[in-house]
């Protein structure tokens, strides 16, 4: 049984995916509560098999007892199983988040968003623990149609949203099948393990270098890394409500593993030209830190805001590669774990505050911290760990950053992260005056109850993600030192 | 009973704000005033007693220190109690019981809303400024230095209207743009030094970062202490934040903020750099300068502020350059007399603060020049406002006469006439902007029928006032009075400079 | 001269194709306006990918990957495996058709056209219509 989990983690999604409709015409909430219980199993299992990979090492796991390199293989090491356990979590959360914006008249509608959204989770674990490049290819594309069909729920603008979206991640995906389409004819086999000692014995730099430059691009569209972020600020923002947390806090990270697989795992950073593409990498990561704060000063629906503010953070993660040393890397990865909490919670509050009061727009939300004091709680929280001030995640993901680049002598990279942090805070700052500052005109409440500010079922994703950054940022320390497992035998 | 022992009472310090502010910020709304304005009271005693615990074993040269888990690769968040953070712990914990007596007299007295996070956010500054004190190494510094910052952002924005608004964004914008380059400066000197604890004289070598880049890297870390401290050109948030509550601005001037900035100084300046590569890259001769500059400019636009609490504001601007001042001087007299001046200036200045925020809440009067006649209404506390400005003069019986004293014996030693002159022309100006306050106040055959009858403020505001102002007095006859202050800033100085003597 | 153009056109000449065909496909989906003709680009855009992968499987002489009795050898075989990743890129590229043309349907509903210029048209028209809604409230 346990040797399973890797694949009963992804498995148990997809299967609770397809179910899901034909239950919710047998009986209305059914398939809701399988696809609800398959995620809490599979962030268990995560938290299981995180255990079994510290204490046991990498888990190579041959799907259908086919051997790599000819059958597919899940490989997890210290850096997938933690990343699983963060993003499984943020999966369940929002599952159990999306019921209070369900049309409750349209049951089918509802359990259809609901299998989706089970897919995308589907996809994500699987782009994180897949051993194989066309295995990625696979859940990429799971993960993306899965996300089109989401952003579409959202209303008109979502339905627009959702259509520009696909063009461009149809883009991205052909480039990243033409990218390993080149590696494999030169190496001749599609496992990651198995191409990386074939490539590192040299020779093939040319091809090496044609593939990458289809591989970067591909991925920096999937995360929205500036430049090619173009798609992402109108979907995030007219994404379906429910399922909001998950888009926005974790499809853009885990493109970032794959391009951290493809450069670190694949290529490995003794080839010179790698560091070149690093260079490019850290030109647009510097830009994309500083458009997306500019950018995101400039809205005022919150969603806009936040959805800009992406953007950046993106930039914080690929800033990490583009320094390349263990500490930097660890950084990054301890980055795309706080910020998957921070914007999931971010936009949990976002959501809550919508549900309540039925507006986005932060002009409106003159002291509205009198009614919801847990929901204005973190949405303070996260936006101080945003900015980068101890003891929250943020703060502690940049030191590493910071301290990377400090040792590669990268001063530029020092100046841009405070720099980013300080634009931060002007909007996020500007967000906290209106909160708790501001009048403005009485918002209708929509949601009355004497005992809570919310539905239970808003309430314990906000207080999950609360104890989560503030959790990342105090034990940071445990998680990179998993982290450094994987991450000390790559790198500069 | 281990929680108990020595080394566990800096973290219980710590926590005891921490928790009190947990507490009143979940409960505040649901039960009495009384009982929330008790949960400050009580935490505030338990504090006082947990850091005057300590004390006998600082004097006796005892090591407290305590790692408690790693909170960066390779660095603890780590406590570690020495004689300059006993000082500034010890003011902080005193002045911290005397304001929350103040500020229940004056929040119910003015009639004030939003008081739980009033309180909340106090107990917050205090846990941070403790944590400051205790701080072993740079990154458990800063996390409560930033810590500070934040919390002390809605007491600044109390009143919510459109000037505390500003003020708040002018505060931020200061304080967080140093504390982010104070940020970049410690992942340097981590990179550089691999080390980042602090140790009296310094870890940083001459030449271990060449040298343009030495003096930049100086004031990258100096520069958010001096930010806080006020010392110009970068003091304008602090008259900015006066449109706060007056207790907040006791505490921002007295308690806890411009002091964390004035220690944040002593740390980077002595226990980062060292006096020899502070003196090396020549960043504490331009430290030393510039505190010279604000003070005689400070004095001079105090002079002419006529809104009570401004006039105190730039006094503090000018004072607190005094103890960066000292810092700057690089020798053990001066060091002690800084340190002092932590203890020195708060008392004095929180007396004149509490007196402008009685006056204010039993008169409705700022504007100084409104005020004649008005120590016939209310003799102790303008008595006590009186005591407290000749004690900022630096009068011999005065508190801030020994830490004056000790800074001027410093500059001596080291040979510079143009510091010790400063010191005293800033005396003399402190008298021309402080003395006119109580002369008016006194003015003979002057019949103010506002004032005419007498009226005190509440006692909760009226005791606290008057015990800072004996304090003041005793601190300056005895100076070792009670907490054996001044003993544990001389240690202090010897400590940082007993390696070059 | 024209020997090694055509010996280079022979070996490599198809790779050529399907990159133009790529750029085609790229070029239809920025310069379109209408979206049936961006969703027939990207179409075209992932055949060309298609192709590349079959002209990477292709080998003279060979036989298909079928067990013969005069064949034994690896190398007298065409590698089946890049056709049997297409046939999951083709599959993927069906599904992505398939959302793509009801997200369509789905514009036309609302929007009432799938014109480039009339939908931004339409989007800035619902913005300022939402700044004013926002302003009366």
């Amino acid at each position: 049984m346990t040797e399973n989990i890797p694949v009963l983690i992804i498995l148990l999604p997809l299967c609770s995916a397809l179910l899901c409709l034909a239950l919710t015409a047998l009986g209305r909430n059914l398939g809701i509560i399988v696809v609800k219980l398959s995620c809490l199993a599979s962030f268990v299992l995560s938290c299981f098999q995180l255990h079994m990979v510290v204490t046991g090492g990498t888990i190579h796991y041959a799907i259908g007892n086919y051997a790599p390199p000819f059958g597919i293989e899940l490989v997890i090491d210290s850096l997938n199983a933690v990343l699983l356990v963060c993003f499984s979590l943020i999966g369940f959360l929002t599952m159990i988040f999306a019921e209070n914006f369900a049309d409750k008249k349209r049951p089918m509608l509802v359990g259809g968003a609901c299998a989706e959204t089970a897919l995308l989770i589907t996809g994500l674990l699987g782009m994180t623990s897949t051993g194989d490049v066309f295995n990625l290819y696979v859940f990429l594309e799971i993960t993306s149609l899965s996300a089109y069909c989401l952003i579409s729920l959202g209303g008109s603008r979502g339905v627009v949203s959702a259509f520009r979206y696909m063009l461009v991640g149809t883009i991205a995906a052909t480039l990243y099948l033409l990218g390993i389409g080149v590696l494999y004819s030169v190496t001749g086999t599609l496992n990651m393990g198995d191409m990386r000692e074939i490539l590192s014995a040299g020779g093939n730099e040319r091809a090496m270098m044609t593939a990458m430059c289809f591989l970067v691009p591909a991925f920096g569209i999937k995360m929205a890394l500036f430049p090619f972020h173009g798609w992402q600020p109108s979907a995030y923002t007219h994404a379906e409500p429910g399922s909001r947390p998950l888009i926005t806090g974790v499809m853009g990270k885990v493109p970032a593993i794959a391009m951290f697989r493809f450069i670190f795992c694949i290529y490995g950073t003794e080839f010179g030209f790698v560091r070149s593409f690093l260079l490019i990498i850290g030109v647009f990561s510097v830009s994309g830190m500083l458009y997306g704060s500019l950018m995101a000063m400039g809205q005022t629906d919150i969603r806009k805001v936040l959805a800009y503010s992406s953007v950046a953070q993106i930039g914080y993660i690929s800033l990490g590669f583009a320094i390349g040393t263990p500490v930097a890397l660890a950084g990054a990865f301890l980055h795309m774990m706080g910020h998957a909490f921070m914007k999931g919670g971010l936009f949990f509050c976002t959501g809550a505050i919508r549900y309540k009061f039925g507006t986005t727009d932060i002009n409106e939300f003159g002291r509205i911290y009198k009614k919801m004091p847990l929901t204005c709680g973190l949405l303070t929280i996260a936006a101080l760990s945003m900015i980068g001030i101890p003891p929250t995640a943020g703060f502690f993901s940049k030191w590493y950053l910071a301290l990377g680049a400090a040792q590669e002598h990268e001063w530029i990279y020092i100046a841009v992260l405070v720099i980013s942090s300080l634009l931060n805070a002007v909007y996020f700052f500007r967000l906290i005056e209106k909160v708790f500052i501001r009048h403005s005109s009485e918002l209708k409440d929509r949601w009355q109850s004497e005992a809570l500010e919310l539905p239970v079922s808003i309430i314990i994703p906000i207080v999950v993600c609360f104890a989560a950054i503030l959790g990342i940022g105090l034990f940071n320390v445990k998680l990179v030192d998993i982290l450094l497992m994987t991450l000390e035998g790559v790198g500069l | 009973m281990t929680f108990m022992a020595l080394e566990y009472r800096p973290l219980i310090a710590v926590l005891i704000s921490l928790i009190a502010s947990g507490l009143i910020y979940v409960l505040g709304e649901h039960i009495r005033p009384n009982a929330r304005e008790s949960i400050t009271l009580t935490a505030s005693i338990l504090k006082i007693i947990a850091v005057y615990s300590m004390i006998p074993a600082v004097l006796a040269g005892k090591k407290i220190s305590l790692e408690l888990f790693s909170i960066v690769k390779g660095v603890s968040f780590a406590f570690n109690v020495d004689p300059a953070g006993m000082v500034f712990a010890c003011v902080a914990s005193t002045l911290w019981i005397l304001t929350s007596i103040y500020s229940i007299g004056y929040m119910r007295g003015h009639g004030e809303k939003n008081q739980t996070g009033y309180y909340a956010a106090f107990a917050m500054c205090l846990c941070a400024a403790t944590g400051l004190c205790f701080a072993a190494n740079l990154i458990t510094f800063f996390i409560f230095f930033e810590v500070l910052t934040v919390a002390t952002y809605p007491l600044v924005v109390h009143y919510r209207d459109a000037e505390g608004t500003i003020s708040g964004r002018k505060y931020l914008a200061y304080t967080l743009i140093s504390g982010q380059i104070f940020f970049a400066g410690i992942v340097i000197v981590y990179s550089t030094a691999g080390t980042m604890d602090f140790v009296p004289g310094g870890f940083i070598k001459e030449g271990m970062i060449p040298m343009p880049w030495m003096l930049i890297v100086f004031f990258m870390m100096v520069g958010a202490g001096i930010v806080k401290a006020g010392v110009m050109p970068l003091h304008s948030w602090l008259p900015a934040a006066m449109v706060a509550p007056t207790p907040v601005s006791a505490l921002l001037h007295a308690v806890a903020v411009v002091k964390a900035g004035a220690f944040c100084t002593l740390r980077v300046v002595l226990y980062v750099f060292g006096p020899e590569a502070a003196k090396a890259c020549h960043g504490s001769d331009v430290l030393a300068w510039m505190a010279v500059f604000t003070i005689i400019v400070s004095s001079f636009i105090a002079m002419r502020k006529y809104n009570l609490k401004a006039r105190l504001a730039f006094s503090t601007v000018g004072q607190l350059s005094y103890i960066v001042l000292g810092i700057a001087i690089l020798t053990p007299y001066s060091t002690a007399g800084a340190l002092y001046h932590i203890v020195a200036h708060a008392f004095m200045k929180i007396t004149l603060f509490m007196a402008a925020g009685a006056i204010f809440v039993t008169t409705h009067k700022k504007d100084i020049r409104e005020m004649v006649g008005i120590g016939t209404r209310m003799p102790v506390t303008m008595i006590a406002f009186t005591a407290a400005s000749i004690g900022i003069a630096g009068f011999p019986f005065f508190a801030g006469f020994v830490s004056k004293a000790n800074i001027i014996m410093g500059a001596v030693e080291m040979g510079k006439p143009v510091f010790v002159a400063t010191l005293i022309a800033s005396a003399l100006l402190a008298i021309t902007y402080l003395m006119p306050v109580v002369l008016i106040a006194f003015k003979k055959n002057v019949d103010n029928p506002e004032f005419s009858e007498r009226g005190e403020a509440a006692y909760a505001m009226l005791i606290p006032l008057v015990i800072t102002a004996v304090i003041s007095i005793i601190l300056g006859i005895a100076p070792n009075a009670g907490l054996h202050l001044f003993d544990m800033a001389v240690m202090a100085g010897n400590q940082i400079f007993t390696p070059l003597m | 001269m024209m020997t090694t153009i055509n010996a280079y056109l022979a070996a490599k000449g198809i790779y050529m194709l399907t990159l133009v065909l790529l750029a085609l496909g790229v070029a239809g989906i920025i310069v379109c306006n209408n979206y049936m003709k961006k969703l027939i680009c990207m179409n075209v855009m992932q055949v060309a990918v298609i192709f590349f992968f079959l002209c990477l499987g292709q080998k003279y002489p060979a036989t298909i990957p079928v067990a013969l009795d005069s064949a034994v050898k690896a190398s007298e075989y065409v590698n089946p495996l890049p056709h049997g990743l297409m046939l999951t890129a083709i599959v993927v590229s069906l599904g992505t058709t398939g959302v793509g043309l009801s997200l369509l349907l789905r514009i036309r509903e609302k929007y009432g056209t799938i014109e480039e210029d009339d939908l931004i048209r339409r989007e800035e028209l619902m913005n300022r219509k939402a700044k004013n809604g926002g302003n009366r409230k």
